[in-house]
């Protein structure tokens, strides 16, 4: 079954200082907060935060319910918001595999991929031997998850007491970490082409289309970061 | 209402799901080392970058309604706190939040 050494490797990851965690916490309890006041009840807040753990999308949901969006376009909304995590998956999966695992941990721990626990792996996925990394992933990946739902509960119960600048001030923490963990990771060419050339792009598209805007910017600026790297080297 | 809800949950819940399975089925055939895996992790990092800056540009819900050049003046602030103090992550997270809700609260 799953490794418990490497499991608990993984689930104690997230407890560092600097742990994208904090990130995670703080807009879970902007969301719980969110699900309150659109009526939601707390159990179908956790249901929410269990079943999708994805913050755009969960975002995107809430809008949605707000102008009153019929099913089908909240679930293409969703559907686009959150297709970043094809990409994310396809690039942490063969990281993660080896021929003495069976098949169902990955396509049961692929619900885990977020940005915050595929940073966590990225950054630490070259310590573990390939045979266990999957058991270190799902340790990551719940401690994550754990902490969003959570963090729900907390925002939810908290919307009492925070006022709006302290919900406003909550929301802009998840884009500032991970704009800051993202300039971090800019350490060759490749990537960091790959990451500034999303961060412009991404915008510019939002004015040809704003619910494409993150798919075909990813793409296209992943593409030319690509062929650049091939170019002169990484 | 109840049901509706429940609905739009699960709803939304497997729209989520799609790609981070299609994600693991596609992987199946493909090795770090392969020029394919360079460019879907080169996509990966894009579509992060591009989904980021349109959540600090054009964002939605409570972030909406802060003026732009606060929430610019938010992000460089947090950039230059970044480098400031080597690269933590912490720092700049933390006093964004507590910067922009202390200029909100003086904003018109």
């Amino acid at each position: 079954m799953i490794n418990p050494k490497y499991f608990l490797k993984g689930v104690l990851c997230s407890r560092k200082f600097d742990s994208p965690a904090i990130a995670l916490g703080a807009s879970f309890i902007a969301i719980g907060a969110l699900l309150k006041n659109l009526g939601f009840t707390i159990q179908e807040s956790i249901f929410s935060t269990f079943l999708t753990y994805a913050l755009p999308g969960s975002l995107v949901m809430a809008e949605s319910m707000l102008i009153g969006a019929s099913l089908i376009n909240i679930f293409l909304a969703v559907w686009l918001v959150n297709s970043r995590l094809y990409p994310m998956t396809v690039s942490i999966m063969p990281l993660l595999k080896h021929e003495s695992q069976p098949r169902w941990k990955y396509y049961l721990s692929c619900h885990f991929v977020a940005v915050s626990s595929w940073l966590i792996l990225k950054s630490n996925y070259e310590e573990i031997e390939k045979n266990y990394r999957i058991d270190f992933w799902i340790g990551i990946g719940t401690a994550t998850w754990l902490i969003a739902i959570f963090s729900t509960v907390l925002g939810y119960y908290a919307a009492d007491f925070l006022n709006k600048d302290m919900i406003i001030g909550l929301t802009i923490v998840n884009p500032i970490y991970f704009m800051c963990a993202m300039i971090g990771v800019m350490k060759t060419i490749q990537l960091s082409s790959a990451i500034l050339l999303g961060a412009i792009l991404g915008p510019i598209f939002y004015f040809i289309s704003p619910e494409w805007s993150v798919l075909i910017g990813g793409v296209v600026a992943g593409t030319v970061a690509y062929l650049i790297g091939e170019k002169y080297g990484n | 209402m109840a049901t509706n809800i429940i609905l739009i949950i699960l709803v939304t819940s497997f729209a989520t799901y799609i790609s981070r399975f299609l994600g693991a089925f596609t992987s199946e055939k493909i090795v770090e080392t392969s020029k394919i895996y360079k460019w879907f992790n080169c996509v990966a990092y894009s579509t992060l970058a591009a989904l980021i800056s349109r959540m600090l540009i054009f964002p939605s819900g409570d972030l909406s309604d802060v003026n732009y050049i606060l929430r610019i003046t938010v992000i460089l602030l947090s950039i230059l706190i970044f480098y400031v103090t080597k690269r933590n992550l912490v720092y700049p997270t933390v006093l964004s939040a507590i910067i922009l809700a202390t200029l909100n609260s003086f904003a018109v």
